[in-house]
């Protein structure tokens, strides 16, 4: 009746083994291939541009951007950009987790809050929240605090509903469970809701930080005096298109490390169980 | 006297469509290790019943006495298991056979040495630090009751508990459970629409009619004191029972 899983074999079987060296060639090749694309579109970028095909003025071209880089790096201005969008992306990435964890408990816990705020988070989740932008700088001010609190406006309403959608999924009987010990709200809530959706939450995260990055970026195009978001406005004013390629290419770097590290704290925490 | 007493139980409730009437006037009374089984026609409000005797559901009116007090709420003297294990997948074996113990806070070394004293006698001890799913149904099973039991209860109550089993693991389950409660003298109402089940593990056999629920039979079950759900299942006399439980059932329809 109990389940034994069977021990594998020492040595590998041929067959198993021409197998696994299989499926590591394949993985090779796949990665091979995703470089190999890459490499190729940026020579050819730079090919055509260098045989005037395309306009390096308005597409720019690899080699510009490569120097952009540097004199960016040299003027010490690089770290200085990345640096204050890093900031603001991660304060309002943070304030909009626990916010919005805090109103989905909420909303769990109150039946009749959830039912009478319904309409109204529709409406939020759906407006497009970059439209309050004057409203905002009106409000707190046209400086970092309008930027993060354009980036906690974008994720906040997602995450409520993502999060308060998880607990109300929550397994039913598991909560009935508890309930036969005679457990409390707030022990449903700590012993099975909250342990049962961690999943949820960095599902959540991971939309999150994303957003988060856009409402930066939107706020700075709004309101800044550094900023990667600023740099790209800047540039495209200006006509240094070099500039915002560069300021692209570096934002697209930072969105990928930061949602690679939302999923390198899931893999720690879902380690130690909890 | 006796353990358990359910006193002219009525119970009716409003639904989206309507007054629902699940229950009229039930009675009936338990003595110390006695086990019952109950059963219906489906949707006759079994477990309606059962919800209530557990206190998770007030009755509309009648009581439930437990040695001579009524039970208001939820009674740490009555333990409740339901269908699934609802083992939580986060927690090693070990925590979870805890968690009755942990919601109620009481946990401390006289009943953590029971939970490990029940973990060892069922052959669970040592699979405590393994994960639900790393046990096989039967030992999940298993493991759900031993998380009841930790919390020491008079009284047990099994809602269809069995039923998401296989068949063969659900025979082998529910004599391990008989014999565990029998061991424990705990006093036990299961509710199943299983009619084998009900007499092999059953002392007596309350069959409910269709809804409003009214007692309609108390039926001894006698196999002697040799008995266990297995061997009784070889009984001539299982069969008799068994039609007999059929019936009334069908008589019902």
């Amino acid at each position: 009746m109990d389940r034994k899983k069977r021990e594998a074999p020492k040595g590998l079987s041929p067959e198993r083994a021409a197998y696994l060296r299989r499926k590591k060639t394949r993985r090779r090749w796949v990665l091979c291939c995703q470089w190999g694309i890459l490499l190729l579109l940026v020579a050819l970028w730079e090919i055509l541009a260098r045989l005037g095909v395309i306009d390096s003025f308005i597409l720019s071209q690899p080699s510009r951007i490569w120097r952009t880089w540097i004199t960016l790096f040299l003027e010490g201005e690089l770290w200085l950009h990345l640096w204050v969008t890093v900031y603001e992306t991660l304060v309002g990435f943070l304030l909009g987790v626990l916010l919005g964890v805090g109103l989905a408990i909420l909303l769990w816990w109150s039946d009749f809050v959830s039912k009478v705020s319904e309409p109204y988070l529709v409406v939020l989740n759906s407006l497009p929240k970059i439209a309050l932008g004057p409203v905002i700088i009106i409000v707190v001010g046209a400086g970092t605090e309008a930027i993060i609190f354009m980036a906690l406006a974008i994720s906040l309403i997602v995450t409520v509903l993502e999060m308060l959608g998880g607990f109300r999924r929550t397994d039913r009987d598991a909560i009935r469970m508890a309930a036969t010990f005679g457990a409390t709200k707030s022990q449903i809530f700590r012993k099975i809701v909250l342990p049962s959706n961690i999943g949820t939450l960095f599902g959540s995260l991971k939309i999150n930080i994303g957003l988060s990055l856009v409402g930066v970026i939107a706020g700075e195009f709004l309101v800044s005096k550094a900023g990667l978001g600023y740099l790209i406005v800047y540039g495209g004013q200006v006509f240094k298109l070099d500039l915002v390629m560069a300021s692209v290419i570096i934002l697209s770097a930072v969105a990928a490390l930061m949602y690679q590290g939302v999923v390198l704290l899931q893999r720690l925490v879902m380690k130690h169980k909890y | 006297m006796d353990l358990l007493r359910v006193q002219d139980i009525t119970e009716s409730y409003q639904a989206e469509n309507g007054e629902i009437f699940a229950l009229d006037h039930i009675c009936f009374s338990m003595e110390k290790g006695e086990f019952l089984s109950i059963v219906g026609p489906s949707g006759c409000g079994k477990s309606t019943l059962l919800s209530i005797i557990a206190g998770l559901l007030p009755p509309s009116s009648g009581t439930v006495l437990l040695d001579g007090q009524e039970v208001h709420g939820v009674d740490p003297r009555i333990g409740y298991m339901l269908q699934k294990d609802n083992l939580l997948e986060w927690r090693s074996i070990w925590r979870n056979v805890l968690f009755g113990l942990e919601v109620r806070r009481q946990v401390n070394e006289e009943t953590t040495a029971r939970a490990k004293g029940l973990l060892q006698s069922y052959g669970l001890w040592e699979f405590r630090e393994k994960y639900p799913s790393q046990l096989s149904g039967g030992m999940r099973q298993r493991a759900a009751l031993i998380r009841t039991l930790a919390t020491s209860p008079e009284i047990l109550l099994l809602d269809e508990a069995f039923s998401a089993l296989d068949y063969q693991t659900r025979l082998t389950v529910t004599d391990d459970v008989y014999r565990i409660l029998k061991k424990e003298q705990i006093t036990t109402i299961m509710v199943t629409h299983d009619i084998p089940e009900s007499i092999s593990m059953g002392d007596r056999v309350l069959i409910l009619t269709s809804r409003p629920a009214q007692v309609r039979e108390l039926l001894e079950i006698d196999f002697g004191p040799e008995r266990t759900p297995l061997t009784c299942r070889g009984d001539p006399r299982f069969s008799r029972y068994f039609d007999h439980i059929w019936k009334e059932l069908k008589s019902d329809g």
